[in-house]
């Protein structure tokens, strides 16, 4: 018995060690890049040697200048001029109605949502946003800097890259 | 019956406390003056760091991850945010907003905290199912500490006067000019469920 207590407290010690493995770093090795990935008709590897891995391109940066963007057609849904990153849009609370719902629209000068949003499939009007709507980022998505990957000639009915006859 | 009770209670201090008492109030016959007071410093120091050793382990983010109430929940929600994970690596831990750095404020602090232990052994929030339950009362106290401290620990690390304005998006430092700057309103005021998950926020002003 007079033993048992040295060994206990020595096993306890080695128990509570660290035994997590420490991952070695490294610097990342040289970048193997994707070139015209759209016109590449590979779609998996795009062109990259079977033995090499692709570098990720670098992430967009989301557009955060607070302007209202240009629509491209009728009824578009008008794109986010900010970002939203964390904000919390989930059954408990939706962030975007802070500033978006119409009894604060004035003080926060943002857009207030359309009348239409309030309104139920069955035609009802509430006084909060419909549930139908209740999920902004279904239509209304904030935009990036990201290039697109194929050439696009498609040319929006307002804004700089609209035909001359529809500005 | 009552007052020989007191009779009794009387008594019984009267001949267990008063030698101890008396050897309080009696000077030092063994030990020199010096001695006490150097000795007495010396535990002073002894206890005091000790004290204040014991408190910050109370203050890690070790400790706070400990059990799995705060693990599972809390703290998996905070790893998703700005405070944990960024182009800096300036992170918060919990202490860092949870308890104030002040030493009285953290304090007072520490000993409501008291009942989180309560809590814990009496297993009030140990599934989640409960801890949902519970997560709107838990977050109003929050909140509500935030109000009505100006929402000091916010401000440990974000002073209005060092905001640069220019650098905000225009909507952000709009509202900051107009509701933080002018005192109006507090960083809580808006800035609800910046770190962790927020409760079913049906009719709670959120700014």
């Amino acid at each position: 018995m007079r033993h048992a207590l040295p060994l206990l407290i020595a096993a306890t010690l080695v128990a509570c060690g660290s035994r997590h493995e420490e991952v070695p770093r490294r610097a990342p090795s040289a970048p193997v890049t994707i070139t015209d990935a759209g016109q590449q008709i590979d779609a998996l590897r795009r062109g990259v040697p079977i033995d090499k891995e692709a570098s990720p391109v670098l992430l967009p940066r989301v557009e955060n200048f607070d302007r209202r963007r240009p629509v491209n057609y009728e009824m578009q849904p008008p794109t986010i001029p900010h970002a939203i990153d964390n904000y919390q849009l989930t059954v408990n609370t939706n962030r975007c109605m802070l500033c978006h719902t119409r009894s604060k629209a004035e003080k926060f000068q943002a857009p207030p949502v359309s009348d239409a949003h309030y309104v139920t499939r069955d035609g009802k009007v509430l006084e909060e946003i419909s549930p139908r709507r209740y999920f902004c980022v279904q239509c209304h998505v904030p935009q990036s800097d990201a290039q697109p990957l194929v050439e696009n000639r498609y040319r929006g009915i307002e804004g700089p890259s609209a035909p001359e006859a529809a500005r | 019956m009552i007052r020989s009770g007191i009779r009794a209670a009387r008594n019984w201090i009267h001949s267990h406390l008063a030698p101890y008492w008396k050897a309080i109030r009696t000077p030092s016959m063994y030990y020199s003056l010096g001695f006490l007071t150097l000795g007495g410093f010396l535990a002073g120091v002894i206890f005091w760091g000790a004290f204040n050793t014991a408190m910050e382990a109370t203050n890690t983010e070790a400790f706070c991850t400990g059990c799995h109430e705060m693990n599972d929940n809390v703290f998996a929600e905070l790893k998703t945010t700005i405070h944990y994970n960024n182009r800096s690596g300036v992170r918060a831990i919990c202490p860092d907003c949870h308890v104030p750095h002040e030493w009285t404020y953290k304090i007072a602090r520490k000993m409501q905290a008291s009942k989180e232990v309560w809590g814990k052994i009496f297993g009030s929030v140990d599934t989640r199912e409960k801890f949902l339950k519970m997560r709107l009362d838990l977050a109003q106290h929050e909140w509500a500490r935030m109000k009505a401290n100006d929402s000091r620990e916010c401000r440990n690390c974000h002073q209005y006067d060092s905001m640069d304005l220019t650098r905000q998006s225009p909507r952000a430092a709009n509202i900051h000019q107009h509701y933080l700057g002018t005192g109006e309103n507090t960083c809580i005021d808006c800035h609800k469920g910046i770190a962790h998950h927020l409760p079913a926020m049906a009719g709670i002003p959120q700014g």
